[in-house]
């Protein structure tokens, strides 16, 4: 598989306050992503995520390292015609209707003129805006901005999108339609680097991640080698057994209507907890194994750091 | 093409702002007021038109090169909207020389309406089309070139307010440096005549493009002149806008 994406060894820096005082963002970021896979770029804020994709679309200019998109240099116009871009809180032209806004961007970004009219219909109907064709963006919500965003980044069917924090700001049913069409981009044969601190989100689409604290790269790998299979507590919930009895088990929390939930950590203790709870009786009204979760790693690395 | 694409759309950015119809209402009520002034004046009413009409039109037309102009690299970077724009296969300077014209567009489009205005009012009072103007109006085009072109430049660095300022020092400045060739007429020789020299060298020299004098007054304006004043503008104008592009090139956006 040939790689969409390399970085070598990037390092950014940026002077601020009255008397500059240099103050190092990335410290030699080095990251490759495949092409046609669903890359995550995790981190809490102020890590240098934006940082990172900024390097790489020559927003702003590294002071080391090397940066190639499919194999050519980053700042040369074929490659950016290769990608699309949508970025965090997207602020467009609000004169514009979206209709002339996506028209502004394909005259950016495609060759052939004839295709446009056609073209723009079928991406506003993509991101489910068809009927909003002539209202001005000032009118759009904030989730609505994201959706545009995301139609003009994909506008010119670039073959590596770069989405930083695209399901910020949306409600449910909006994550999910958008969730589903970056699932639909890697099958169309498309990379897609997307940064988030959303984990549930990249835990559900992505190939790979990597974790980036205080701009440096802690951990990246696949998703399934990162996170352990290993079941790490037992959650059951149970009725009809009287509570000092259930001390030593582990953790427990009351609920209405006489339920209690119980967090047991040794596969032992389920057993009788079993047999305690036939005993007396009661009932077992769910038992669910947790396994390790994207954000118990996310949450581990960034504390230890 | 893509310099095409960015410069219609400033076009439009530039055509929808309120503070454009609000510069061409002043600039009309004065055109239109000179007619009054024309009737407390002894002498020659028409001369007043036309003097108080080209007048409003290099003054408003610098107004409005400052007021859009200084905002426009400056909007960009503020609104996050250089972002998108240049992740997309378009160089740097096609994005700044994009802005420029269209910019530049709007302020040819308004000079024409300012101008038919002015023009309409002049044939109502001579009875003719008096072609000559259209020179001192082509000259006055020129100079709103070189404004915008500054407040570009002032744009890719600094806020609007400060550009406006700076901008407006560089349209007085501009007017007034021809003084300095009356001083270098009366320094001696030396290092300090030499000073002054460089520095008027240097600073624009805007009275390259008042003709109004000569084309009120029916006075015959030096075709090389005229020539000289044309190729002034367009290398001053083409000088700025590659030190824009200097300052733009390398520039992070953060």
């Amino acid at each position: 598989m040939a790689t969409a994406l390399r970085i070598e060894d990037l390092h950014k820096s940026f002077k601020t306050g009255f008397i500059p005082k240099r103050r190092k963002i990335l410290k030699g970021i080095s990251l490759s992503v495949e092409e046609g896979e669903i890359f995550g770029y995790l981190g809490p804020n102020g890590a240098g995520k934006t940082t990172t994709l900024k390097c790489i679309l020559g927003l702003i200019f590294p002071e080391k390292g090397n940066i190639e998109i499919l194999g050519l240099p980053y700042l040369s116009l074929r490659a950016k015609e290769k990608i699309g871009f949508l970025p965090e809180n997207p602020y467009f032209y609000e004169y514009l209707t979206a209709s002339e806004f996506l028209h502004f961007y394909g005259e950016l970004s495609l060759k052939k003129r004839e295709k446009k009219a056609a073209k723009v219909k079928e991406f506003l109907h993509l991101v489910g805006l068809e009927g909003w064709e002539d209202v001005p963006l000032r009118k759009f919500s904030r989730g609505m901005l994201q959706r545009i965003g995301l139609a003009q980044a994909l506008f010119n069917e670039p073959s590596l999108v770069l989405l930083d924090e695209p399901l910020g700001g949306l409600d449910p049913l909006g994550r999910k339609e958008i969730r589903d069409i970056i699932v639909s981009l890697k099958k169309e044969g498309k990379t897609v680097f997307l940064s988030s601190h959303i984990l549930q989100d990249i835990e559900m689409i992505c190939d790979r991640v990597a974790i980036i604290v205080n701009g440096q790269i802690i951990s990246q790998g696949f998703l399934n080698d990162l996170v352990s299979e290993k079941i790490l507590f037992t959650e059951v919930t149970l009725s009809g057994v009287d509570k000092k009895e259930l001390e030593g088990f582990g953790e427990w929390f009351s609920f209405h209507g006489g339920k209690t939930l119980i967090k047991v950590f040794e596969e032992d203790k389920i057993e009788r907890i079993l047999s305690l709870v036939q005993k007396r009786k009661g009932k077992i009204h769910s038992l669910i194994p947790r396994t390790e979760t994207l954000e118990d790693l996310f949450v581990g690395i960034v504390k230890q750091r | 093409m893509r310099i095409k694409a960015i410069a219609f759309n400033t076009f439009k950015e530039a055509i929808r702002d309120r503070i454009l119809y609000l510069l061409l209402f002043f600039a009309a009520s004065t055109i239109i007021f000179s007619r009054v002034l024309a009737l407390l004046t002894v002498g020659d009413r028409i001369k007043i038109i036309k003097d108080v009409g080209l007048a409003s039109l290099s003054l408003f037309g610098a107004l409005m090169a400052i007021v859009m102009g200084t905002g426009l690299v400056y909007k960009e970077i503020e609104k996050k909207t250089i972002y998108t724009l240049l992740s997309k296969p378009i160089h740097r300077y096609q994005f700044l020389l994009g802005k420029f014209l269209g910019l530049i567009l709007t302020l040819f489009m308004m000079l024409c309406l300012m101008s038919i205005i002015f023009m309409t009012l002049v044939y109502f009072h001579t009875f003719k089309i008096e072609w000559d103007l259209l020179r001192a109006i082509f000259l006055i085009f020129l100079e709103l070139s070189l404004i915008t072109s500054f407040a570009l430049l002032f744009s890719c660095f600094s806020t609007p307010i400060l550009s406006s300022i700076f901008s407006l020092s560089f349209y007085l400045i501009g007017h007034s440096s021809w003084g300095l060739e009356t001083i270098i007429q009366k320094i001696k020789p030396g290092p300090q005549k030499i000073l002054v020299q460089i520095i008027y060298l240097l600073l624009p020299n805007l009275e390259n493009f008042n003709i109004k004098t000569e084309v009120v007054h029916h006075l015959p304006i030096p075709t090389q002149l005229f020539f000289f004043s044309t190729l002034y503008g367009i290398f001053y104008t083409l000088f700025i806008l590659t030190i824009a592009y200097l300052v733009f090139r390398k520039r992070d956006f953060i």
